[in-house]
């Protein structure tokens, strides 16, 4: 009888730690990168792909990607504001002013984005670059963290998740992407946490970014005004003044001015609103873009 | 495809985006392999209802190839007809990479059918087309692109960006008839008369169209975007989406 306890029973703990197979399955980290994509058949890819869609060096390429930005996120004491412009821009044509470039990294929050009172618990990325190069690897994140939420029994830390993005674009870099993004998100290990990955490679944690042709305008508003111990509305309202001083002088940035509040919660989207009623009210109200006259 | 051209070589490595001067240009034939096949597509949604719209002209340089090229095509119908299907994709760009897309769109949408049981659903669909076209980021496909199904309208960039949208343009005569439509489905610089003056003046309301109205704004952004624009015309193709199934109907359009 002992014998046969002894063969079928086993420590008490040993239920906690994972299983040999399961082991072996979270040492060899994450799946080795989807490298099915077609590539041209010359010998320099990156050449190529630039030959044939960079509007920037050869304004009459076939193909024009959408690209051109303003994006911003910053740290405070309430948490983490996320703030971008809307437009997309092929050459000098204006593809699309309603483009949504804050994405939810959760699984959670992957359907439509509704304005919403409650929070969404997870991350969010934004996009800078091209469009489809910030869609499709955010997407590839999101199933990432998910992944990582089922292994683990716990949501993914920002710097871990951004790390995987980081260390993807570093495997492809030379190959054409173009991406500068920033991870914001709130959790029990980190607090508030925000990094900034592009194309190159580059992972930096900072307390406030901004990406894209507008980001210099941006910059200005942003650093001029910007305290740590903003309440939530005046982050909010910073943020949104920061967008638009980078509509107005960035001719690729443009449309929509598009608003999240990232909390431990979840983040809390604070409306996608057209800037044209906000430039006015701007002006009119408090007096500033005063080189712009008011007569009709 | 493959066409020889002199063109200057971008030269090895990684470059910078903006044009260096190169001290000895180095010729070579370079790999080209793009068309463009001309033509438009057009596309509006109401709160029950989706309008898919092409031209059916292909055209290659200034060579007419064939007035009767249909550039919006049915995914994931029963048979041949395209019976029983209830999502429509429509491409321009170059008609053979978009005709080889539709096949493969088609193929995982019957596919996904069968191995589920049940038909894909159309926000599901939306996102494995852009995974579809994002594998060839590296060796992008001319066209640009969109589709719908059931009342939901989705348009992509060539290596797989996309969005949902009320409406949306493409092709040849896109920058023609976009503005069209940004005024009268958005109602963009559109005011609500008397409604104050000046900065007061309210902007008018978006709201979801009738069919009617739509098909009336189809018709006249196709007949206008053929006065000025040479690769659009012959047969205006126009597809209509109900909850009830797919429609199709072809209308002449000039033939100059």
């Amino acid at each position: 009888m002992d014998k046969l306890v002894a063969q079928y029973s086993r420590p008490a703990h040993q239920n906690e730690f994972h299983s040999d197979p399961e082991q072996q399955d979270l040492d060899s980290g994450l799946p080795p990168l989807s490298l099915k994509f077609a590539l041209p058949p010359v010998d320099n890819h990156a050449s190529f792909l630039r030959a044939m869609t960079d509007d920037h060096s050869n304004p009459s390429c076939p193909i024009k990607l959408a690209h051109g930005t303003t994006t911003l996120a910053f740290r405070f004491q309430g948490g983490i504001i996320v703030c971008t412009d809307s437009r997309a821009t092929a050459g000098n044509w204006i593809a699309s002013q309603t483009v949504k470039k804050v994405i939810p990294v959760s699984r959670l929050s992957r359907g439509e984005d509704k304005p919403s009172k409650d929070p969404t618990p997870g991350l969010l990325g934004t996009m800078a670059g091209g469009a489809a190069d910030c869609q499709y690897w955010l997407r590839y994140l999101s199933q990432q963290c998910t992944l990582h939420e089922i292994r683990h029994k716990r949501r993914i830390t920002v710097a871990a998740a951004s790390k995987i993005l980081a260390n993807l674009t570093y495997a492809y870099k030379g190959y054409g992407l173009s991406m500068g993004t920033m991870l914001a998100g709130v959790t029990p290990q980190e607090g508030p946490a925000l990094y900034y990955i592009d194309s190159d490679g580059t992972r930096l944690p900072g307390n406030l970014f901004c990406v894209g042709s507008g980001q210099t305008f941006a910059y200005g508003v942003l650093d001029a005004n910007y305290k740590y111990d903003l309440t939530e509305q005046e982050a909010l309202d910073l943020g949104r003044r920061a967008i638009l001083a980078a509509m107005h002088r960035d001719a690729y940035s443009g449309g929509f001015i598009n608003c999240y509040h990232v909390t431990e919660a979840g983040w809390v989207h604070h409306g996608f609103d057209d800037m044209n009623p906000i430039f006015w009210k701007t002006k009119l109200d408090h007096g500033e873009f005063s080189n712009v006259t008011s007569e009709l | 495809m493959t066409m020889l051209l002199n063109h200057a070589s971008h030269g090895d490595g990684i470059g910078y985006s903006f044009a260096q001067p190169t001290a000895a240009p180095v010729q070579q034939h370079s790999f080209y392999p793009y068309t463009d096949n001309g033509g438009s597509t057009l596309g509006i949604t109401g709160s029950d209802f989706a309008i898919l719209a092409g031209d059916t002209r292909s055209t290659s340089g200034y060579n007419i190839n064939s007035r009767m090229a249909p550039k919006v095509f049915k995914i994931g119908g029963d048979d041949e007809t395209g019976e029983g299907a209830q999502i429509v994709l429509s491409v321009v760009g170059f008609a053979a990479d978009g005709n080889a897309l539709k096949e493969r769109l088609d193929n995982i949408v019957k596919m996904y059918k069968y191995k589920h049981g049940k038909p894909m659903s159309v926000s599901a669909c939306a996102q494995r087309l852009s995974t579809i076209l994002y594998e060839k980021r590296f060796f992008p496909i001319t066209y640009t692109r969109f589709w719908e199904g059931k009342g939901a309208l989705y348009s992509y960039d060539p290596v797989g960006s996309y969005e949902r949208e009320q409406c949306r343009a493409a092709g040849a005569a896109s920058s023609l008839i976009t503005p069209f439509l940004d005024n009268q489905v958005n109602f963009k610089n559109q005011y609500v008369p008397g409604s104050g003056e000046g900065h007061a003046l309210e902007p008018k309301k978006a709201e979801p169209l009738s069919r009617s109205t739509a098909e009336g704004l189809v018709r006249d952004a196709f007949t206008s975007a053929v006065e000025r624009h040479i690769e659009v015309g012959d047969y205006l193709q126009l597809v209509t989406i109900t909850k009830d199934g797919i429609e199709e109907a072809f209308q002449p359009l000039k033939k100059d």
